[in-house]
């Protein structure tokens, strides 16, 4: 049988994580499947998801805004201060119950190249806060994110925040490819956001899901999309194409194959470039 | 490490000495005999076995029962002594909703949990509100419709409320 520890604060929690080797449990969506392939398994588990101190959401004065780890995907949606470019993907997760009891740490920590979490925060350039006893870190989130359920994260450390830089001026484009409308793991996703401004554009940002190991993204080919907008050297879309074609890395597995997932993933990034950005 | 379990099981206070990480679910039914949450797939994905902790729906068979300490669970044992059961029960049995009846408690479950937030649903709030639960009988438009009367001829015995959603 699991040894579970529920600790009555933040410090405690650490100061178990600093003394045992534990896996932690939030809202046990992910947790409970695979604590179910080891019965009777033993080994000491952190519960979290009742703490208060990780249930924050703040902006703070620079425009950044803290989900606080265990913030379920609902209290994320019902949370005023939290922008639209970001409930419109947790939205799409799952299904109500689902929502109420998955957390956003938990989705990132999961690490599913298919977590619904990830592109956008990939595309905001999250970063997390990760906490241990006595010490604090602040990664990227493309540094944290190692591979399929690979993240890189010290013993005794845990996650606490997820750091989100807003700009009241970004739309977005989310696009999840599932097999039906709830409870479905993407077999592909798109993620876009545009900084339009009278001004004109200022800024693109996409990121591809369930499209490889880890969420693509490339500043490379988004700085030749923004110079195509605003029509200098004149790169067609077909050649923006294929620069995501080359990084791209779809596998056939029990929800889908290669050639549907490259297919639909480069459609929806065509009809982006054409349709929203009208290149 | 203590593993006594305190929580509000249907207005009542109960103790339980458990392994953390078993199931709410499992818990329910065999060692509170309240069978009315469902077994359906075990994984979360049909919503057999819903119930609402502190007032808001989950799943009970991927919610360890750790994670309802000091929480207040109801089921629909709980829900089926008041008013707004007798007129789910009423609505669903009027429209025909109930054929096998295995997802039922669920579906009434997320029936609930919706009108308490939204006591004017439209038909799009009922269908998102009902997203996680399957009905392999496949009745689910009888079931939006039971909803629908419910929500209209049950006016007050749901607080007046509208969620807009996002
Ligand atoms: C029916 C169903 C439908 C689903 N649909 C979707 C979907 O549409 N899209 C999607 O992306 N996902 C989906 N999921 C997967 C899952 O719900 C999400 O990944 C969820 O956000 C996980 O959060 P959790 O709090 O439940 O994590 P948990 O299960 O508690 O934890 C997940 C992993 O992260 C680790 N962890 C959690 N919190 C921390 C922390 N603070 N610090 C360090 N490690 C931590 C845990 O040890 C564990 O390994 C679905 C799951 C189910 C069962
Ligand atoms: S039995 Fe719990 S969701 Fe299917
Ligand atoms: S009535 Fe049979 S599963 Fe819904």
């Amino acid at each position: 049988m699991a040894r579970v520890f529920r600790p009555g604060n933040l410090k405690e929690a650490l100061h178990f994580l600093d003394a045992e080797r534990a896996a932690v449990l939030a809202g046990g969506t992910d947790f409970m499947l695979k604590a179910g392939r080891y019965p009777g398994a033993e080994f000491a588990v952190l519960s979290i998801g009742h703490l208060h101190e990780l249930k924050r959401i703040a902006i703070d004065a620079a425009n950044v805004l803290s989900l606080g780890a265990v913030c379920t995907l609902s209290e994320i949606l019902e949370s005023p201060l939290v922008p639209l470019f970001l409930k419109l993907p947790i939205a799409e997760i799952g299904s109500p119950a689902i929502r109420n009891a998955a957390t956003a740490g938990g989705n990132v920590c999961n690490a599913s190249p298919a977590g619904d979490v990830l592109p956008m925060l990939y595309a905001l350039d999250a970063t997390l806060v990760l906490k241990s006893h006595g010490d604090q870190h602040e990664m990227q989130i493309r540094d944290f994110i190692q591979g399929p359920g690979l993240i890189r994260i010290a013993a005794g450390q845990m996650l606490t925040e997820i750091r989100i830089p807003l700009r009241q001026t970004w739309r977005c484009t989310w696009r999840k490819v599932g097999g039906r409308r709830a409870n479905s793991v993407s077999k592909t996703s798109f993620y876009a956001l545009i900084d339009r401004t009278s001004r004109g554009l200022g800024d693109v940002r996409i990121a591809l899901g369930a499209i490889a190991p880890t969420v693509v993204r490339s500043r490379e080919a988004e700085r030749i999309i923004l110079d195509a907008y605003r029509g200098k050297p004149s790169q067609r879309c077909t050649e923006i194409i294929a620069l995501y074609d080359a990084l791209i890395s779809p596998i056939d597995d029990s929800r889908s194959c290669r050639d549907y997932r490259r297919t639909v993933s480069l459609g929806l990034l065509e009809n982006f470039l054409t349709e929203v950005m009208r290149i | 490490m203590d593993n006594a379990i305190c929580f509000l099981l249907n207005n009542r206070s109960v103790t339980l000495q458990a392994d953390p990480l078993r199931s709410l679910l499992d818990t329910l039914r065999e060692d509170f005999g309240l069978t009315g949450a469902k077994k359906g797939c075990g994984e979360g994905e049909c919503g057999a076995c819903a119930v609402l902790v502190d007032g808001r729906l989950v799943n009970s068979c991927i919610t360890p029962v750790i994670a309802v300490e000091g929480k207040t669970v109801f089921t629909i044992e709980g829900l089926r002594e008041t008013p707004r059961f007798q007129e789910l029960s009423r609505c669903f049995a009027q429209a025909g909703a109930v054929q096998c009846g295995f997802c039922t408690p669920g579906m009434v479950m997320a029936a609930e949990a919706l009108l308490m937030r939204n006591s004017f649903p439209t038909e799009q709030d009922i269908r998102t509100a009902l997203s996680g639960n399957l009905c392999r009988c496949t009745g689910y438009s009888a079931i939006v419709a039971a909803i629908m009367t419910a929500a209209k001829e049950g006016e007050g015995l749901w607080p007046a409320s509208f969620d807009p959603g996002i």
